[in-house]
């Protein structure tokens, strides 16, 4: 791992103004920002460890938390909420274990979160899970989108 | 830029005055603040310094340039509604407990809060309570007590090249605390104690350890012996209303006498043994030619820093113990015998201005078979804290003498306690020439000042030697670099981790203003001057010391480095 952080930060020629682009690399890499992988940057772009931990807890897309391998966001705008984005979620909570504060499964395979707008108001209520969007979700057919990775995963 | 401008109908002239608010306290109105400080970079964010314009604009004078022809107004309506609200949301979100908080009648949002009149609690009391981190030997952080000023934060990055405080998360989950939330033992805190100088509540403070030192005081089994460092006694004062600077050592020692303590002795003459090793050390790594420059013991913060950061300098470090530990091993050596016939227990109890001496006392290297150098360290604050608790009237205390014989220090040994001193002290025991007026010279040179690092060059014996002189640990790097590029090369390098040395210690009185500093430097340099002994080796208790007690036992003066 040291090596692979060390490559990462060096492509953005550890410039001190590069830290949030190199916690962006790192998250994409590793999912989330581990404490290991924290402190390498700090030791390595030498900017303090609390300055570093400053800026990862301030934006709500750096994870220092272990995410799962599939991300599911429901969108929980003022259109998705009115077109019935809670009962998905709580959906997909019940069936997964999940809740406010755990926020990823103990497999570490899925990670349900929500956000505030996916901009997609037309396709309402929407999800997205790694990216990929999907329209006008109900809580049964996402939870045959969930059988369906499961599935896939088993092969 | 100069001109004028027109502050609540009154034309104030300005030149060089970087923002609206020092041309303001020019004028002579005290606008209240919580995240300004001169020293500390501008940061904005506590809005209570806010001013209006003529257009009924609000804006936060600390952060606003000058501008010539400017019409500004500090106390209208508006402002008035604005300061109190802010102040009231503050407080919403703060601990209520100031009757048994550290800081209460210290703390700058009881005060404002008093002076801006808010009777009563607007906004419900916020549950959300954090956990206090009591791990540091030095320093109690509580986060229930903080408002997000950033004080701590700017001290231990900007003046101290530390920064181990930081701000986490946002918004209403905004938080001051070390990096993942670990406690301050956790991380590479050097002990230092700006933060609890800087900071406004009682959200960092200092580790009162004064039960400790009541315990011992009553218990006629226990022999209590005081040692006062240098800076003590030109700062005790500021706690009770005598100016900055007044040399009050013989006012401690009354009221050490009146608090019970059996011998009161100072730490200056330890300073003089410091003198004496230090010099002989550092003339030997000169003629070796190994492990120069020589960088200074004295300062635990400093020492501590150097550990975390520069580990390859570990051994340009003096390895004289500090003038505190030494003290402590000296005196537990003095009573050795006493105390085994009359079956009692010395204790040390050391009044220091500093923080990071409460840990230095505790690390495992001040220890030999169980027993410590030093029991206790209480700081300046915290003694006069014990002096109030006890009624003492410290202002009309008769002054007394310290004890003999481990009382006795020179000048020199006194000179410690601001930045620059232990040079000084060192050049005068090098020196050949010995008369009064090259002694004074020496003080011309370069030694003295609050320069943030200070140069110095001085021929012992037919040899230049080049010194130099840092406070504030901010400053130490660039000396490293320096150094280690070649840029420039120096012999004896002596650091204090407080911005102008131990008199800045976080254990002094709170400074009301900036100005202080040099006030106390003043009255140390006093003391040096009504002395009769002006050089360490002069002083006739060191003299009987290495005759007598330290015959043969240099080593009590040492680390035992195998131990760190």
């Amino acid at each position: 791992m040291p090596d692979k952080i060390k490559d990462i930060i060096d492509r953005r020629d550890g410039k001190k103004s590069s830290l949030i682009m190199v916690l962006q690399d790192i998250q994409k890499e590793y999912r989330y920002l581990s404490e290991e992988s924290l402190m390498l940057v700090a030791k390595r772009m030498k900017i303090t460890p609390s300055k570093v931990f400053s800026v990862a807890t301030f934006y709500e897309n750096f994870s220092l938390e272990p995410k799962g391998k599939y991300v599911i966001k429901i969108c929980d705008g003022t259109a998705c909420h009115v077109k019935k984005s809670i009962p998905i979620l709580n959906a997909l909570r019940t069936e997964l274990d999940l809740s406010e504060e755990k926020k990823t499964t103990d497999d570490l395979l899925f990670t349900v979160e929500t956000v505030s707008c996916l901009g997609a108001c037309g396709l309402a209520p929407v999800i997205t899970i790694n990216d990929k969007v999907y329209p006008k979700v109900t809580p049964e057919h996402v939870l045959e989108l969930l059988d369906g990775i499961r599935k896939e995963e088993e092969k | 830029m100069a001109g004028t401008m027109i502050v609540d109908g009154r034309r104030i002239e300005f030149e060089n005055e970087k923002h609206l608010l020092e041309v303001i306290r020019k004028a002579g109105i005290e606008l209240p603040t919580f995240c300004y400080h001169s020293e500390l970079s501008v940061y904005g964010a506590c809005r209570m310094c806010i001013v209006e314009d003529k257009w009924g604009n609000i804006m936060a004078s600390c952060s606003e340039i000058p501008k010539d022809g400017m019409e500004i107004f500090t106390n209208t309506p508006k402002i008035q509604k604005h300061r109190k609200m802010i102040l009231e949301l503050l407080l919403s979100n703060h601990d209520r407990d100031c009757t048994t908080c550290e800081k209460n009648g210290k703390c700058k949002l009881q005060e404002l809060a008093y002076k801006f009149g808010i009777r009563g609690y607007r906004f419900k009391e916020f549950n959300g309570k954090q956990e206090i981190d009591n791990s540091s030997k030095s320093i109690v952080r509580n986060p229930n007590k903080c408002i997000a000023c950033g004080d701590c934060v700017r001290v231990c990055e900007e003046v101290q090249g530390v920064g181990v405080l930081g701000f986490a998360y946002r918004g209403s989950k905004l938080t001051v605390t070390p990096a993942f939330n670990k406690k301050l033992a956790e991380v590479d805190c050097v002990n230092c104690g700006q933060c609890t100088r800087v900071c406004p509540t009682g959200a960092m403070i200092i580790k009162d350890e004064t039960h400790k030192v009541w315990k011992v005081l009553y218990d006629k089994k226990k022999r209590v012996v005081a040692q006062i460092a240098p800076a003590v006694r030109v700062a005790i004062g500021e706690e009770f209303g005598l100016e900055a600077g007044e040399l009050s050592i013989g006012k401690i020692a009354a009221a050490l006498k009146r608090l019970g303590f059996d011998q009161v002795y100072d730490t200056a003459l330890a300073a003089d043994l410091t003198v004496m090793e230090e010099s002989k050390e550092f003339f030997s790594r000169i003629e070796a030619n190994t492990n120069l420059p020589i960088f200074t013991s004295c300062c635990p913060a400093w020492v501590r820093y150097a550990e975390l950061k520069h580990p390859e300098l570990i051994n340009n470090i003096s390895s004289c113990k500090s003038p505190q530990q030494m003290f402590g091993t000296v005196i537990k050596e003095f009573f050795k015998k006493s105390d085994a016939a009359e079956e009692k227990e010395t204790v040390v109890i050391s009044i220091m201005p500093c923080t990071a001496k409460k840990f230095e006392a505790s690390r495992p290297e001040s220890e030999t078979d169980g027993i410590y150098d030093v029991d206790t360290v209480i700081t300046t604050q915290e003694l006069a804290a014990m002096i109030r608790e006890a009624g003492i009237v410290f202002n009309e205390l008769d002054p007394e003498s310290l004890d003999m014989p481990l009382g006795l220090s020179s000048g020199a040994g006194v000179m410690f306690g601001v930045t620059g001193g232990v040079t000084e002290a060192v050049i005068r025991r090098g020196l050949m020439e010995k008369t009064s007026e090259s002694l004074r010279e020496i003080s011309f040179k370069g030694v003295r000042g609050m320069t943030g690092i200070k140069e110095a060059s001085f021929e012992i014996d037919g040899r230049t030697y080049n010194f130099a002189m840092i406070h504030g640990l901010g400053n130490v790097d660039k000396i490293i670099e320096m150094v280690n590029s070649g840029e420039k090369s120096y012999d004896f390098i002596e650091v204090m981790a407080c911005q102008g040395g131990c008199i800045g210690g976080a254990g002094q009185p709170i400074p009301k203003d900036y100005r202080i500093s040099k006030k106390r430097a003043k009255g140390i340099y006093n003391a040096d001057s009504i002395s009769q002994i002006k050089r360490s080796e002069e002083n006739p208790m060191v003299i009987a010391l290495y005759n007598g007690l330290l015959k043969g036992k240099h080593h009590l003066l040492h680390l035992n480095k195998e131990k760190v």
